[in-house]
């Protein structure tokens, strides 16, 4: 279970986190909606671990364990994935060697065997089926000369490979047409269960009609300042953020 | 050099008339004697009533001068120059002192009408103003200009409103007069008198240049502006020029030359040192559009410029723009020095070489301070039998933690026997610095040249439309009335270039 | 004895005199030494001329030769038995191989080749016609002291297969020694070739090679080239390259030892629609400096030049590149690019980067591009957020920097002895 409680961040001087409220249990799938600049990205990054972001109060802690005193990739190893809104392009990285070495990573930091190139070829290609992702996404150089909804797939094939137990996805419905959203959708959906969670983080309705999230949490100004059932994302779509904003406050 | 300028003066081929601002004005000239030694340096600060400290270090500066040797690296040609064969000084007689716009030479002014120097400052300097500080300027009217004739300022305007803000704008003679403090601290602060070869000889003779200062926390009322003319024959001409901002001011610095026609070679070594404090900023803009030479290569001015500024408060930022289509050799590169942390440096530049041109320039940026940034932008436009070369420097010194360069080299070319080169130095020790440079050569495409005529434009026009889109990045940055001449420049320039 | 320090005067009274003393030892040998006299004591006057280039020759900008002039050089003993064991560090590959001892042609420990003609310089002495004594005074100084070296030529329309050039230094004397090797290889029209050139050694030596390579008419060269001499060494190659019409120079150099190496390349596009690639990488760590200079010259219409450069730097390393592409008036339809890429990964490691378009024809498409920096910290944390610990995604995008300067490398002999040496490298600095 993912619990936040009091959180504020700081990019180069300016409070962007004033103070976050939140708790994810598992199993449970959750939506983070919000205007632009209120804090959303900059969440999913503090929880990430990024390092131009400066937690100045409050604690993250994900099954009882720190997260905000961890490394980025102990935080990956303890489960946490995060989908980016602008996944990085990694020129000369082939996507199979780069997943193998994250998965292995994180195997041997579970106390997990490594996977050899045959085991992991045969997990991916599984993957990719399931995802209808074409196999050639895993001879390419990651996100390297990718269109945004490759990119995006890349992100969600990464996703089921690496088996998180908590996912943030930030803003991965941006700029993708319906058929990439179903696939986005679908895979999240395909990993829903007792032991996974998820924190959706996104700007508009249209991708919780595919992920039917168990609560919605509004983010303004750095603060939740709504919470609800499934309900909550039609209503915002109704009436905007601005008066479910001003409501609140 | 001028041995030669008498054959030469004879020599009227059809394109020298077509430079447009060739004309020369008949004012009665008081000259110093030809050749360069300790007397005429002593004659010329005695001139201008100097105090001891400057004739000292205009002499220090000549005996390093004499140690050192001309600069041969750029990829330019020319005769050897006799440097002992120039006058070193030039002056407009004067009658009495022309304070008054009425007291300088009706000939001068009607040369200053006819290069489109608004000077209906008149009525302002006559003493109409009265009417307190204009507002923020957009046009030309409300630019203050300090005309430079040969080697002596000769009017200068908006001084009253310029000095309501607390900015000094005057000749350098003046400010060495009224203000000696200050230029004793700054003067040869960026460029030192033994820089390089031609930075020496313009600190060991210097006759006048332009000096300003914004005092701290004052952004420049107006546009600032020099007219720069080489009329004089055989005449070097050596302004010196001094912007200091101080913390927290801002001022932007137009700095636009046309000169008239002649046949021999003139030389022109300029010095200008720009300071920014924390927080300035300094825009300085030129465009230099000297007398090029005929179409073989015959006359035309020899322009060996050294200019630099010094960003050395943080965040501080120095801007230099340029449209270079004038003189015949041009040597000439910018820099910025960036010491305060945080300060930028940018570097925008259009060179239009055509016939026989020579063009060497580009920019240096030192990256010293912290998270220091530099922008270069250089469009080279070669045609005819020109040369044009860009050079460049980018240096980060390990302690430029976080610095930042992106340069980017565009040179065209029009016709079969132009030259365009470009040589960058790249040169970093900060592993967290991140420099990159990008070039590209190319010449009009055919088909979007006959995609132009197809729609009804003429082969030059569309030559015109497709210059001023590849300068579009750089034409941008001039202040609106300078990036509307130099348009009609680089038109003017590139006449007859195509077909 | 680094040098570092020394005064300009100090400096270029050190050059003077290693210089003298190849002089001298020019006078001494060249009753004895092979081929053209003429060209020798041309060579000699030149080089006598210029000296040692020093930091005002701007083609030595950014490489001092101080270190080398502070050093005293021996001549090789001419006859030498065995070659302290390098032979054992050679990759291994099957095919043909001339392999030289400090300078001289070792038919012992050769493998002769069926498929072209080879003989030693010794033998058949040819200085040919593209180097430039004048011009250049490395090239000068081997044209004055060179003894031996290869000469290779592939017949008209012959596959030549893999040759391997391997020199090797062998430290016999426990003292500093020079050799000049003057290598030449000649495609005939249609001719094919793969040359895998290896400099390793032990000690303190100067290695100084001059090659010249004519690619005739459709003829295709692919010249691969391992340097990974002993640490300290001087490892100062220059190679001239004819291209002629519809031929290809397919070149890359690896350079992962000595203490200063310099590899320079000029290389002439003569005929329409040659090409020539002059790829290469870098991989330095500790005080060394290398430089990649080229000059590539596109003379004839319709030709093509590509070349990327990557540099990764460690420790307190330089490394420097230079590349000069010049079109001619009336080499229309060049396409020319050149890109240069340094990665650094320490506070000490410094690039000097200068890549130059020269150009004289309109209708020709160039552009050079360079960046030089550290690894992307976007990069680096989004391995780290997939679990990939902080070094080991460093290593990963390293590596991939280095996969993408090794992939224009089609042959896979020479391929995997590349691969072999980068992962020597790595292993070096792990250590």
């Amino acid at each position: 279970m993912l619990e936040i409680k009091g959180l504020k961040a700081d990019v180069d001087g300016t409070e962007i986190l004033k103070g976050i409220d939140l708790a994810v249990p598992t199993g449970e799938v959750h939506a983070v909606m919000g205007p632009n600049g209120s804090g959303k990205s900059t969440l999913a990054y503090v929880l990430a671990g990024r390092d131009d972001y400066a937690v100045t109060g409050g604690s993250a802690t994900f099954d009882g364990v720190d997260l905000l005193s961890l490394e980025p990739e102990a935080r990956a190893a303890a489960g946490l994935f995060l989908a980016f809104q602008y996944p990085v392009e990694l020129p000369g990285v082939g996507n199979a060697n780069f997943l193998r070495t994250a998965l292995n990573a994180t195997r041997r930091a579970r106390g997990e065997p490594e996977l050899d190139a045959v085991q992991f070829l045969k997990l991916a290609r599984a993957e990719t089926r399931r995802l209808s992702v074409p196999d050639d996404m895993l001879k390419r150089n990651v996100n390297v000369g990718f269109s945004g909804g490759e990119k995006k797939r890349n992100e969600v094939l990464q996703m089921a490979i690496l088996r998180p137990k908590l996912a943030i996805l930030d803003e991965t419905d941006s700029g993708l047409d319906i058929d990439a959203l179903k696939i986005v959708a679908h895979g999240v959906n395909t990993l829903r269960g007792p032991d996974f969670s998820a924190l959706v983080i996104t700007h508009y309705q249209r991708l919780l009609d595919h992920i039917i999230p168990d609560r919605v949490h509004v983010l303004a100004g750095g603060r939740i300042v709504r919470s609800g059932g499934p309900e909550l994302a039609h209503e915002l779509e109704a009436h905007g953020y601005a008066s479910v904003a001003a409501e609140a406050a | 050099m001028p041995a030669v300028a008498e054959t030469l003066d004879t020599v009227q081929s059809v394109t020298q008339s077509a430079y447009k601002w060739g004309f020369e004005t008949n004012v009665e000239m008081e000259f110093a004697p030809k050749g360069l030694n300790e007397d005429i340096i002593r004659l010329i600060s005695d001139k201008k009533g100097e105090p001891d400290w400057l004739l000292e270090w205009r002499l220090k500066a000549f005996a390093a001068w004499q140690t050192m040797q001309e600069p041969h690296w750029a990829k330019v040609g020319y005769p050897r120059i006799d440097y002992q064969d120039l006058h070193y000084y030039a002056a407009p007689k004067r009658r009495a002192g022309p304070q008054r716009l009425e007291d300088v030479d009706p000939e001068l002014l009607r040369m200053y009408e006819k290069l489109g120097i608004p000077l209906k400052e008149r009525a302002i300097l006559a003493g109409v103003e009265g009417a307190g500080l204009p507002g923020p300027i957009e046009g030309r009217a409300d630019v203050a200009v300090d005309a430079v004739f040969d080697s002596v300022s000769v009017a200068t305007t908006f001084r009253e409103t310029l000095a309501r803000a607390g900015v000094i704008f005057c000749p350098i003679s003046e400010a060495v007069r009224e203000h000696p403090e200050l230029v004793r601290q700054y003067l040869g602060s960026v460029v030192p008198p033994a820089d390089n070869f031609y930075a020496a000889l313009n600190s060991a003779v210097f006759t006048d240049g332009s000096f300003v200062f914004i005092p701290r926390g004052v952004r420049c009322p107006m546009e600032l502006s020099t007219y720069f003319r080489i009329n004089a024959r055989n005449t070097g001409q050596f302004e010196r020029t001094l912007i200091v901002a101080e913390a927290g001011s801002a001022v932007s610095y137009l700095e636009g030359c046309t000169a008239p026609q002649r046949d021999e070679n003139q030389l022109h070594a300029a010095v200008v040192e720009l300071v920014a404090l924390d927080d300035a900023s300094i825009k300085y803009s030129t465009v230099q559009n000297w007398y090029p030479g005929d179409a073989e290569g015959r006359g035309g001015i020899y322009n060996f410029v050294t200019k630099r500024g010094a960003c050395r408060g943080a965040r501080s930022k120095i801007s230099w723009t340029q449209v270079e289509t004038g003189s015949a050799i041009t040597w000439k590169y910018p820099s910025c020095v960036l010491q305060g942390e945080g300060s930028i440096g940018e570097f925008y530049s259009v060179a239009v070489t055509t016939n026989r041109q020579q063009a060497d320039t580009g920019t240096k940026m030192i990256h010293i301070g912290a998270n220091t940034r530099s922008t270069i932008v250089s469009k080279g436009i070669s045609a005819g039998r020109s040369n044009n070369t860009y050079r460049g420097l980018v240096r980060v010194l390990p302690q430029a933690r976080g610095a930042r360069n992106h340069t980017q080299c565009d040179s065209l070319l029009i016709g079969e026997e132009c030259g365009a080169h470009t040589v960058p130095y790249i040169e970093s020790r900060n592993p967290t610095a991140r420099v990159e440079h990008e070039a590209t050569t190319s010449k009009i495409a055919e088909d979007h040249l006959f995609y132009c005529r197809q729609r009804g434009l003429s082969e030059e026009d569309a030559v015109n439309l497709i210059v001023n889109g590849f300068c579009k990045e750089v034409l941008k940055e001039l202040p609106m009335e300078f990036a509307v001449e130099a348009q009609k420049l680089l038109a003017v320039s590139l006449e007859g270039s195509v077909g | 004895m680094s040098g570092r320090g020394m005064s300009a005067a100090a400096q270029r009274e050190a050059r003077a005199s290693l210089a003298q003393s190849f002089l001298a030892r020019f006078e001494g040998l060249k009753a004895r030494l092979p081929g053209d006299a003429r060209a020798r004591e041309a060579a000699a006057l030149a080089f006598g001329e210029r000296g040692l280039p020093g930091p005002r020759d701007e083609a030595w900008k950014y490489t001092n030769l101080r270190a080398l002039a502070g050093m005293a050089f021996h001549e090789p003993f001419t006859v030498v038995a065995g070659c302290n064991g390098l032979l054992d560090r050679l990759p291994a590959i099957a095919a043909p191989r001339l392999v030289f001892v400090d300078g001289r042609l070792r038919q012992d420990l050769s493998r002769l080749p069926g498929t072209m003609r080879v003989s030693g310089f010794a033998q058949t002495p040819d200085f040919g016609t593209l180097v430039h004594p004048e011009r250049e005074p490395l090239a000068a100084l081997n044209t004055m002291l060179a003894q031996d070296g290869a000469m290779i030529s592939v017949a008209e329309g012959v596959d030549a297969g893999t040759l391997v050039l391997a020199s090797l230094a062998a430290d016999v004397h426990g003292r500093p020694v020079a050799f000049h090797p003057r290598h030449r290889v000649r495609l005939a029209r249609g001719a094919r070739l793969t040359l895998i050139e290896i400099s390793l050694g032990e000690g303190v030596y100067l290695h100084n090679p001059v090659s010249e390579v004519l690619v005739g008419q459709g003829a295709v060269l692919t010249h691969v080239r391992l340097q990974d001499e002993a640490p300290g060494a001087f490892h100062l190659a220059t190679l001239y390259a004819d291209i002629a019409a519809r031929g290809t120079y397919d070149g890359f150099a690896l350079n992962i030892g000595a203490r200063i190496a310099r590899t320079e390349i000029h290389a002439r596009l003569g005929g329409e629609n040659a090409v020539a690639h002059l790829n290469g990488a870098q991989l330095l760590g500790g005080t060394q400096h290398a430089d990649f200079t080229s000059v590539v010259s596109h003379e004839a219409p319709s030709c093509t030049s590509r070349q990327t450069i990557k540099n990764v730097l460690s420790g307190k390393s330089r490394g420097v590149f230079q590349g000069r592409i010049e079109v001619a008036r009336g080499a229309q339809k060049t396409d020319g690019y050149q890109m240069n890429q340094a990665l650094l990964l320490s506070a000490d490691a410094e690039i000097d980067s200068k890549p130059e378009l020269e150009i004289y024809a309109d209708d020709v498409k160039c552009s050079h591009g360079a960046t030089v920096g550290a690894l992307d910290a976007d990069q680096i944390f989004y391995l780290r957020s997939r679990g990939v610990p902080e070094p080991e995604a460093r290593a990963l995008l390293v590596r991939a920097f280095l996969a993408e300067a090794l992939d224009p490398i089609a042959d896979e002999t020479a391929r995997t002895c590349l691969d072999e040496a980068v992962e020597r490298w790595w292993e070096r600095q792990a250590a």
